[in-house]
């Protein structure tokens, strides 16, 4: 059986993961996305009533801590990579549009 | 003498004899760097102020003979997704070219504290997505033994600056057989440790399940020393081991016989290149003269590796990389920016390459309603599988010996076109990692004059059993003595 993934459900996941898209790249994707998917495909062969998902990896056990005070980078440090501030924020456009 | 192709071990009884500074030494590197570097393109940054800083403090503790360790004053490289604070860190990716962290990683700390000189940041895939370095952003890594063709990935730079002599030793990153393919294709010991032996922290996460941070060497000595200093407990990373991390170099020596090599059969099958099955077949001979028990082994879901992996790895990676969105650091896109969103679409589009951009997309279709379960879920119970197949093969054998890759390192250009096929050269080393096993990848011969690399895959935490049988192979073998001619 051979898996098609179309223009649309590109775009789709292309906004799922906020990446902007033009038509020729979602057109490209289909293609290669329906051969990849189609190949993973393999795994329905595989057997696995009753067996358990994995979980984690080294059979870790929770791990806890003190809650106590660190010393933790300063705003100005922070603030160095961020490509807008503004009196010591992060500057982003609107967020809730008025739409 | 040659200063560049020293192993630690070498230039650390230079230094401590005061045969040669570090200083020396680095500039040595340094010089090298800037003669061979532009054929190779290995690195993405040279910090060369910071080198020679960290060279005269190096000096300054051998010649108080204070806190002198086997890293001190050795030069190293470091793959290009772990934190360097005030050094550029970019993961070979445009969206952060300009990105310098405010921060060390765990690693660079320990090495720092050891007394090691960080040369410089090495060319990856961008984010560790590919096994040829060729979707870094910025430029393809030649392999030192033929420049027409790909160092492996994703630490090629890593692999191809140690060949190249362009570092007495490196650190790379392991996710599903980043260092151990590259090691393969440019004649280089590297190894990914257990899953949680590394702290994480600082490593800018790929597939936070998988990830394993890996020092490559010229030898499995120098593998181990490096290892002794940067494993360990890590109260920044909550999946690392509190065990004690063994003095791995003091029993390096201990003898093999009648240790129990196994050979799982799914590895050696057809489509394996004639010259790296002769290879092999060669090895499996030498490790019987050392007295080891040979004994052929099954790990029947060996060709669900592949999928179970890359499913796996689009779903983290799509949430692992959802922090790169334009706003707090790295590259933004906000020009005619209607909202948030709007710069989000823009910066990752313009950020991120075609093969980020199909596995995060991928990655949120395995996560999707009505395609969670027969993807991610099963992917998830295969995985269960898989670590079963480990499992059961290790209660008969001690260790496995399996190749790296079923060919040696293909033409630049070559495998770009089909992301398919790029994924398929990684079916012999992507097991492992969902598995979270250790595995030493080390030099295995050649073939038509092109390196062949083979791997040693252990129990949990049984890194010691790798490297023993790495040195007693490379105690009576030369390949991993064997340099390109550049």
């Amino acid at each position: 059986m051979s898996t098609t993934i179309d223009t649309k459900t590109v775009k789709h996941v292309a906004f799922l993961v906020r990446l902007g898209i033009s038509e020729g790249e979602a057109q490209k994707f289909s293609g290669q996305f329906s051969s990849i998917i189609d190949y993973f495909n393999m795994l329905n062969e595989v057997d696995t009533e009753n067996v358990p998902p994995a979980s984690d990896i080294a059979n870790a056990e929770n791990v806890l801590r003190e809650d106590a005070v660190q010393p933790s980078m300063s705003r100005e440090e922070f603030l160095k990579n961020a490509p807008q501030s503004e009196r010591g924020y992060v500057k982003v456009p609107t967020v809730l549009g008025d739409e | 003498m040659q200063l560049t192709t020293l192993t630690i071990r070498e230039a650390h009884e230079l230094l401590t004899t005061k045969k040669i500074s570090s200083v020396e030494l680095t500039q040595a590197m340094l010089q090298r760097i800037r003669e061979i570097d532009p054929k190779i393109k290995s690195y993405v940054t040279v910090s060369e102020e910071l080198a020679l800083e960290q060279a005269r403090k190096a000096d300054e503790r051998i010649a108080k003979g204070e806190n002198v360790t086997p890293l001190t004053g050795i030069p190293f490289s470091m793959k290009d997704c772990i934190s360097t604070r005030g050094v550029r860190t970019t993961c070979s990716s445009k969206i952060l070219e300009n990105y310098v962290p405010q921060y060390n990683a765990t690693v660079t700390n320990k090495l720092a504290e050891a007394g090691a000189v960080l040369l410089g940041k090495t060319n990856m895939d961008e984010f560790g997505m590919g096994s040829s370095c060729e979707n870094s952003a910025f430029f393809n890594t030649h392999n030192p033994w033929d420049l027409d063709r790909v160092p492996g990935g994703s630490s090629g730079g890593s692999a191809a600056a140690m060949s190249a002599g362009l570092a007495t030793f490196t650190i790379g990153e392991d996710t599903g057989g980043s260092v151990r393919m590259p090691a393969g294709f440019c004649n280089v010991t590297g190894i990914k440790p257990t899953y949680g032996r590394v702290s994480r922290y600082g490593l800018i996460a790929l597939v936070s399940s998988f990830d394993s941070i890996g020092p490559m060497s010229r030898d499995a000595y120098d593998c181990a020393t490096v290892l002794e200093h940067i494993a360990g407990h890590d109260p920044h990373d909550s999946t690392t081991y509190n065990s004690p991390v063994p003095n791995y170099t003091k029993h390096i020596n201990k003898p093999v016989q009648g240790m129990k090599l196994g050979i799982p059969k799914e590895y050696f099958v057809a489509g394996m290149e004639a010259g790296v099955e002769s290879a092999l077949q060669e090895a499996i001979r030498q490790f019987e003269k050392l007295g080891m028990e040979i004994h052929e082994v099954s790990l029947p879901h060996t060709k669900y590796g592949l999928p179970v992996y890359y499913l796996l790895l689009f779903a983290e990676a799509s949430a692992n990389l959802a922090r790169m969105d334009g706003t707090r650091f790295g590259l933004s896109v906000s020009e005619n920016a209607k909202d948030v969103i709007d710069i989000y679409l823009k910066t990752r589009h313009e950020g991120f390459g075609d093969e980020v951009k199909r596995r995060i997309m991928l990655g949120a279709y395995a996560l999707s309603a009505g395609y969670y379960d027969a993807y991610y879920l099963k992917a998830q119970k295969v995985r269960t599988l898989l670590r079963r197949d480990f499992e059961s093969a290790f209660s008969k054998v001690d260790l496995l010996l399996a190749p790296t890759c079923p060919t040696t390192a293909f033409k630049l250009g070559e495998k770009t076109s089909d992301p398919l096929e790029m994924y398929l050269s990684d079916i012999y080393v992507v097991a492992t990692n969902p598995a979270g096993v250790p595995a030493l990848a080390l030099p295995a011969g050649f073939s038509n004059n092109m390196p062949v690399g083979m791997q040693l895959i252990g129990k949990h935490l049984d890194e010691q059993t790798l490297f023993q049988v790495a040195h007693a192979y490379q105690q009576v073998t030369d390949w991993h003595k064997q340099f390109p001619n550049i």
